[in-house]
């Protein structure tokens, strides 16, 4: 039975009806806007993974045909993809855009941070970005986190405070209700800022589609040398693999995330092109986390328990 | 490269389930991620392994919404979670919000960005307190679309007199309220029927399934009847080379359309002047409508800052007096005599609390003294009075420029969501019976 009291007026044919990619790049630009209106000294996480380089990407649109009013920030581990950080350093020529590098290197090297015994340097990442947000004194820290990736990120506001220590409460998390977002905060505090909250993995992919964006080229289908570990391929390399009993083969694989190359797997892919790796992402019964990120799989509450140390 | 482009053309619903607790939410939302196939395998996986450690057999669905350590570790949910699925026809985002009674403020937060309001009911208990509620929420927040999911038919035997009955029970009341779309879906999530896949035991229903109608539900408000609101967030002005004059006004478009050569008023001043230009992020155009973001540039260089309103059709009276239903939203109550800070669209101001007029009763639509002032999840009305004036519309009339935050101005604390006017669109001075007790202010 179905009592509706007003019939709804049929709007299959609307002139202006959004696509849901229309939709998600106006909020993002919504909320791109509002950090440029409210704060002093907003960054832009930048990784050079798809996420930051959509992220960058509405940037540049929201306030052209001006300069973006933010500055970058990398966060560097020591153990980047060389096609991440050439990409990186492309792209901030190209946009004539400042870039800071936070050096996990820096930081084991001089002793404030040591090295974990199972060579992961993604749980590392956190001092130094909060050295980082400490220094720049950013006030805004844009992040290209999405709720889909993760079920402690779902929990996540699109403006999330974080203390004088970086650190992340989800039960002090401020109700965020229509598209009125409070961005003040104390000094030495600082807001997280995700515009693509709201997107998917399929989403970014969509939309890099669309707008033609290009990215590394570790996320396209090549061949590289690689090791099993932990049921993930990671890349053999300088930074600690393989191990004893450990073999290298080479197979070709594409990356589904970038991020470090010591917690980073990849997967079996021949995906050489956007529409590839679309209908690939679309069928594929793993998610982009569980599939490539070696450091989620920790415990239940990983996720979670790094952002409530200042992790992005 | 064919299935990629029809993917690209899907439309975006945003909706929001509400349910109390062993009402089956949570199975709901796990039945119409797992059936839309929207789980993938490692998420099951895990969810299986958390099940097995603790000591339950099936995979207990509810993990899979249930994202926190204390969420876990008690069993409960404890604040809205946003889910995201994808049908070939549209692309979903649910605000999941926790039933409990307490937790008003959660369901007002997730309906705030909805078009659609799911709310459960135990087919065995039928319209209860908490079901009246999640109604009332649903029109005061104006949420446009609302479905009654009567759950748990397979425990009524699938008798239709019993949905038939809670059906018309509920789509007199939240009718009364001034929602305007009611659509009631019997199901059983634990089955699975009706809810992605038509039910086999209830032939006697002839409408479609919750994923059906959660597909096809017109998704958005017609700008092309509204008048035009662009709240301005930011100006650009590159003073570059190649643009040494560029100066336009950058925001989203909150209703209606905007064509060049419209005239338009700028709140507060009240100048009037026509749109130049439209830039669709960089790129020019003759037209551009809600909810798009835009930059506009005007014919005359009039003074323009961050928290003006361009807008055009009726425009509203800017207000230093402002009349509010508020829900509030934090432990620490809301006063008469409090400062606060009050954000409305794009514009902060000081703002102080003139009255708290009264508490609304949400379970029997009462009004209540507002003596005390308002406690967390108390919804009632307001009187506030602004430093500085704001151009407003009705809640009922624009969901986007009706709304408004109160701040606490010491910690910066979100203390209190405002929709200016009356509440559920003075549908509650017609429904509201006459109250037994005299405690009216």
């Amino acid at each position: 039975m179905t009592t509706a009291t007003a019939s709804p007026i049929e709007r299959s044919d609307n002139p202006f009806a959004l696509s849901h990619l229309d939709a998600l790049e106006a909020e993002a630009v919504h909320i791109f806007r509002e950090v440029a209106g409210e704060f002093e000294r907003p960054v832009i996480l930048f990784s050079g993974g798809k996420d930051s380089i959509v992220m960058l990407h509405l940037a540049l649109k929201a306030f052209a045909p001006a300069p973006i009013p933010f500055s970058l920030l990398h966060v560097d581990t020591g153990h980047n993809f060389p096609e991440v950080i050439a990409y990186r350093d492309r792209v901030v020529a190209e946009h004539n855009l400042r870039l800071h590098v936070a050096s996990v290197q820096d930081f084991i090297d001089d002793g404030r941070l040591r090295e974990r015994p199972d060579g992961t340097r993604n749980p590392l990442q956190t001092v130094p970005l909060l050295d980082a947000i400490e220094t720049g004194k950013f006030d805004a820290v844009f992040g290209g986190g999405r709720r889909d990736e993760e079920k402690a990120r779902a929990k996540e506001r699109v403006f999330s405070l974080r203390d004088e220590f970086g650190a992340w409460d989800p039960r002090r998390q401020r109700p965020e209700l229509w598209n009125l977002y409070n961005g003040k905060h104390a000094v030495g505090e600082h807001v997280r800022v995700f515009p693509l909250s709201n997107w998917t993995e399929l989403d970014v992919w969509q939309y890099i589609e669309r707008e033609a964006i290009e990215l590394p080229e570790i996320y396209y289908a090549h061949e590289r040398d690689v090791f099993a570990r932990d049921g993930m391929w990671l890349t053999a390399g300088e930074w600690g693999g393989p191990k004893e009993g450990e073999t290298v083969q080479r197979r070709l694989i594409r990356y589904r995330t970038v991020g470090d190359m010591s917690c980073t797997g990849a997967v079996d892919s021949a995906a050489a092109t956007i529409a590839d790796v679309i209908t690939e992402i679309a069928a594929s019964r793993l998610t982009e986390r569980g599939a490539t990120r070696a450091d989620d799989k920790l415990s239940e509450a990983a996720m979670e328990d790094r952002k409530r140390e200042g992790y992005f | 490269m064919s299935s990629t482009t029809e993917l690209t053309a899907t439309s975006l619903l945003r909706f929001a389930t509400a349910g109390s607790v062993d009402d089956g939410k949570s199975t709901l939302v796990g039945r119409l991620l797992h059936d839309s196939k929207s789980v993938l395998a490692d998420q099951l996986e895990a969810v299986e392994h958390a099940s097995r450690k603790r000591g339950q057999e099936a995979p207990d669905l509810a993990l899979l919404t249930d994202g926190l350590r204390a969420e876990r570790e008690q069993g409960i949910t404890i604040d809205v979670a946003y889910r995201y699925f994808a049908t070939p026809r549209r692309r979903f985002i649910l605000a999941d919000t926790p039933g409990h009674v307490q937790y008003t403020r959660n369901m007002v937060t997730g309906a705030s960005t909805a078009e659609l309001a799911v709310v459960l009911v135990d087919a065995r208990n039928g319209v209860v307190e908490q079901t009246r509620r999640h109604a009332a929420v649903a029109a005061l927040l104006r949420v446009p679309h609302v479905v009654l999911a009567v759950n748990k038919m397979d425990l009524v035997d699938y008798a239709e007199p019993v949905f038939a009955a809670i059906a018309e029970e509920f789509t007199a009341y939240a009718a009364s309220l001034g929602v305007s779309d009611i659509v009631s879906i019997p199901i059983s999530a634990l089955a699975g029927d009706n809810v992605v896949e038509p039910s086999a035991h209830m032939d006697w229903y002839g409408g479609p399934t919750l994923l059906e109608h959660l597909e096809t539900v017109p998704v958005g408000t017609d700008p092309s009847v509204e008048p035009a609101r662009f709240p301005v967030q930011y100006v650009i002005r590159p003073q570059s080379a190649e643009n040494p004059d560029y100066r336009g006004y950058a925001g989203q478009l909150a209703s209606g359309v905007l064509r060049t050569g419209d005239a338009v008023t700028v709140l507060p001043s009240g100048h009037t002047t026509t749109v130049a230009g439209i830039d669709l992020l960089g790129e020019a155009t003759d037209v551009a409508w809600a909810p798009q973001s835009i930059t506009v540039r005007l014919a005359e260089d009039i003074d323009i800052s961050r928290g003006d309103l361009i807008a055009a059709g009726p425009v509203p009276v800017p207000t230093k007096d402002v009349e509010a239903t508020v829900s509030h939203l934090h432990e620490r109550p809301l006063r008469a005599g409090d400062k606060v800070l009050l954000k409305h669209t794009t514009r902060t101001v000081r703002a102080l609390v003139k009255e708290i007029s009264y508490r609304i009763d949400i379970d029997t639509l009462e009004q209540r003294s507002g003596a005390e002032g308002l406690g967390v999840n108390d919804i009632g009305r307001v009187v506030l009075r602004t430093a500085e004036p704001l151009a407003l519309d009705d809640y009922t009339d624009n969901r986007r420029t009706g709304s408004f935050l109160l701040i606490d101005p010491a910690d910066g604390t979100t203390l209190t969501a405002g929709m200016a006017g009356e509440a559920f669109g003075g549908a509650l001075a017609v429904a509201e019976p006459q109250a037994e007790e005299g405690d009216w202010v």
